[in-house]
């Protein structure tokens, strides 16, 4: 079984007889970047071969980071093509061989680069159509294609395939407007097809960052302060230089021990004797909601309409909550490694990134090296969920590989991805809101605090509203409002938000003695979102009442990225306080279904990974003191916590694929805060809900 | 301490010369070149490491050399063959993966789970797998791969 490792052969293999299809994937005109290829046309930047060995080959500088594009992408292919699924190879995240791309990041693929592969495919195919139409003499209308062979409808045996039609060739062609397939001709598209990655992941070939092991390889481990911002004022490294094989390097900030076992240096880097300059411990995890509020940026404005004055006034009181949600990491399994070659004056660093062109410019830039003198490899990356989308572990490979003339690979321990993660930023959400006696909502003033403004437009019919914004995931936020970095975690700003706004609409709804789901529909008219949430309950099987019904059933939903998701969910919460998820049924609107099984995995991980920002993940801190270091201080969600689970796909073909990695997790946390109260009585304002927060709020 | 560790890795009589309390994970991946068998948190949390020493899942991150003397020890590397196992067959058919990075672990959890229960309940199936983390979400599908196989076994 072959791997999707790319040799040099393939490489070369690459520059010989085929067709080429180059077409721009329109993503760079965004970032203002010229992009860098192999073998293309400079004004192109991704491309799609059809070799006279049959196979196809698209290259793309995406990522496979589970989340499944390198199979969506070849169901496309073979879709627009006519060829065999098993003939397609996807080749990603290598920075010699695929075209630039920015990140795999912001479900974006599935939106943006599958509309213009399918479009390459189309090209790709009427060019084909019209060499067979030569080569078999008859015009090109009579022409069918199954499984890359050419036959002519209206005489039986005459056929050739496309790799002959190919053969000694070497065709180039930029994407032309040739149509794509309307969506009632897909025979691949819609199916679900068997991962691309099945057979590496299952037999334990899948090659990992730090699964490279060039020859004379030696593992590095760095040593790191105590504290974010912390300086380190002096090293002893003398005892662990004295144990044998070991190697130290002292670069400015970078001082490591390396060895050719990896459990050898660990062992060396604890003899180091290093002091650093205390650091004042504030905030911590208890004060830090009132420290953000102190030390936020000016608020925007990010939705504003009608008067709030006069919303107030039409409103029979004002209700007031503030909706809490702690620092989250992304704790993939896989750490943050890389494994770094210098050979002939050519840095190749194996790394696990979402961003390998990204990492390119850093490990260039702060390695010391020419831009075209660097090359990043992302094959496989385990897990990144918006965790990976820098390498300074890239980068420190990078440094100690040409500081000692040796292959160095640097994989994090647990602590230190714990420690450099690039959290979801802890978040302080107020809502005042009010409605009429009938429950129609006529005032809603949302402040929203650290989270950002991702979603934060409330999707209600309000006449008079507001939402502002201060801080975010993205940066920009005043030195000192976090003790540490914070970055992107699946669906950045939109766990946060959904949480406080769909959490205050039950409120408002209890307050008002409506049913959750007829109060949601009462101040709605976007056709989508109403479909997603009447499909749900239909299937969920909801029974109005009014909340709290001591059912322990709880709805939520919410918009990403034009995606729309209707969450429903039933818990129970024990006596100590320990919510237990029974079911959770999650509707979506992706638009066209590319791949139903892809979505479904994108859903049901969702699902879990959803438990866990909801019920018990928060970190531990005392300033940049960070002290959660294990997974027994941050508790992921595991197999005893898994709920019936249940995902209801919308079909919507006239919109194009959406992509369906962050959608589903956006509405957990208010679902389940929201059965929570239904179960309990108790509203619960701050995420997670760990069983210490239960049980003190249930008494 | 320095001495030479003898035992049988997949099948094979396997031997390593190096101080006997180091890790195994270590020995397996970087001393014997076997990269099938995953790092994830260093402390026996996560799973990620998990190979089977002679019928029982074992942390391999947490279990000195030494103590595998003499042992049978499975990899990922050595189940299946010329065929996929029927445990990684069933992963495979159910997708029970998706970043892949925790699934060695979870397959030979699976496996040696199945070795002494050949037909497991759903509740023995959570129990066994409960500590081995997927943060990708992949659980459900991982519980009916382990029902297939188990299934399959039974045919």
């Amino acid at each position: 079984m072959a791997t999707h490792e790319l040799s040099r052969r393939d490489f070369a293999r690459l520059a010989g007889a085929g067709l080429f299809v180059f077409f721009d994937t329109g993503l760079e005109a965004q970032e203002g970047r010229i992009p860098r290829r192999v073998a293309a046309p400079s004004d192109f930047n991704a491309f799609l071969r059809i070799g006279d060995d049959g196979r196809v080959q698209c290259l793309v500088g995406k990522v496979e980071l589970g989340q499944g594009a390198m199979t969506s992408l070849a169901e496309v292919l073979a879709e627009e093509l006519d060829v065999a699924f098993d003939s397609v190879d996807v080749v990603m995240g290598d920075t010699d061989l695929c075209p630039y791309d920015m990140g795999t990041f912001g479900s974006m693929t599935t939106p943006f680069l599958v509309p213009v592969v399918r479009k390459a495919g189309a090209e790709a195919r009427a060019v084909l159509l019209s060499l067979a139409a030569e080569r078999l003499n008859v015009p090109a209308e009579r022409l069918r294609v199954h499984n890359g062979v050419v036959t002519d409808s209206a005489a039986a045996g005459s056929s050739v395939t496309y790799a002959r039609l190919v053969e000694g060739k070497r065709i180039e062609k930029h994407l032309a407007n040739i149509p794509v397939k309307p969506v009632s001709e897909f025979q691949v598209i819609g199916h679900s097809p068997h991962r691309k990655d099945a057979m590496d992941k299952v037999t334990g070939k899948a090659r990992y960052a730090a699964d490279q092991l060039p020859d004379g390889l030696l593992h590095a481990r760095v040593l790191r302060p105590p504290a974010h911002g912390a300086k380190c004022l002096s090293a002893d490294t003398s005892s662990a230089e004295k144990l044998p094989g070991v190697r130290v390097v002292k670069d400015g900030d970078l001082v490591a021990v390396l060895h050719a076992r990896p459990d050898v240096a660990a062992a060396a880097l604890e003899k180091v004797r290093a002091e650093f300059d205390p650091q004042p411990a504030l905030p911590d995890d208890k004060t830090i909601f009132d420290h953000l509020l102190k030390t936020a940026p000016q608020p925007r404005v990010v939705a504003q309409s009608g008067d709030l004055a006069e919303g107030e006034r039409l409103s029979g009181g004002v209700i007031e909550r503030t909706y809490l949600h702690a620092y989250g990491a992304h704790a993939p399994i896989e750490t943050h490694s890389a494994t770094a070659v210098v050979e002939d004056g050519k840095l190749t660093v194996w790394a696990s990134t979402q961003a390998p062109f990204m990492v390119k410019e850093q490990a260039a830039r702060e390695a010391g090296f020419a831009p075209d003198k660097v090359r990043i490899v992302s094959r496989y990356v385990g897990g990144g969920f918006g965790g990976k989308t820098e390498g300074p572990q890239a980068v420190e490979a990078a440094r100690l590989a040409k500081i000692t003339g040796r292959p160095v690979q640097v994989v994090w321990s647990r602590q230190e991805e714990f420690f450099y993660d690039h959290f979801r930023p802890a978040a302080v959400l107020k809502i005042r809101s009010g409605m009429t006696a009938a429950g129609k909502i006529t005032l809603w003033d949302a402040r929203i605090v650290g989270a950002g403004d991702r979603e934060a437009r409330p999707f209600y019919d309000i006449p008079h509203q507001r939402t502002t914004s201060a801080g975010g995931w993205m940066g920009g936020n005043p030195a000192g409002m976090h003790p540490f970095e914070v970055g992107a975690w699946r669906a950045p700003s939109v766990n946060s938000n959904t949480f406080a706004r769909e959490s205050h609409i039950d409120v408002m709804a209890a307050q008002g003695g409506f049913d959750p789901l007829e109060f949601r529909l009462n101040n709605l008219t976007d056709a989508r979102m109403r479909r997603v949430l009447e499909t749900a309950a239909k299937r969920f099987g909801w029974k109005p009442a009014k909340a709290p019904s001591r059912r322990g059933v709880g709805v939520a939903c919410g918009t990403y990225s034009n995606a729309c998701n209707a969450t429903m969910a039933e818990v129970r919460v024990h006596q100590d306080g320990r919510v237990e998820v029974k079911r959770v049924l999650i509707t979506l609107d992706v638009g066209v279904q590319l791949n139903p099984d892809g979505l479904r995995q994108q859903a049901e991980g969702a699902v879990m990974m959803g438990m866990g920002y909801t019920l018990s993940e928060q970190l531990r801190f005392q300033g940049g003191k960070v002290l959660t270091a294990n997974f027994d201080d941050y508790w992921i969600p595991r197999f005893s916590w898994l709920p019936q689970i249940e995902v209801v796909l919308v079909d919507n073909p006239q919109m194009n694929a959406l992509g369906a990695g962050e959608p589903p997790i956006i509405a957990m946390g208010a679902a389940l805060a929201n059965a929570v109260f239904d179960a309990t009585g108790t509203r619960m304002l701050e995420l997670p809900m760990t069983p210490e927060r239960v049980k003190k709020a249930i008494g | 301490m320095e001495r030479t560790v003898s035992f049988r890795l997949n099948g094979k009589a396997a031997s390593v010369s190096t101080d006997d309390e180091r890790m195994l994970l270590w020995v397996l991946r970087s001393d014997l070149r076997l990269t099938g068998t995953k790092f994830g948190c260093g402390e026996g949390l996560c799973g990620a490491c998990t190979v089977v020493v002679g019928r029982e899942a074992v942390r391999s991150c947490v279990t000195p050399l030494k103590d595998v003397a003499g042992k049978d020890v499975l990899t990922i590397e050595g189940l299946g063959g010329e065929h996929l196992q029927p445990i990684q067959q069933a992963f495979h058919d159910q997708h029970a993966f998706q970043c892949g990075y925790c699934t060695p672990g979870m397959i030979l959890t699976a496996y040696a789970l199945l070795q002494k229960t050949p037909h497991p309940t759903r509740d023995q199936i959570i129990a066994a797998m409960d500590d081995n983390l997927c943060r990708c979400g992949a659980h459900v599908r991982i519980v009916s791969a382990v029902q297939q196989a188990a299934q399959k076994a039974g045919a």
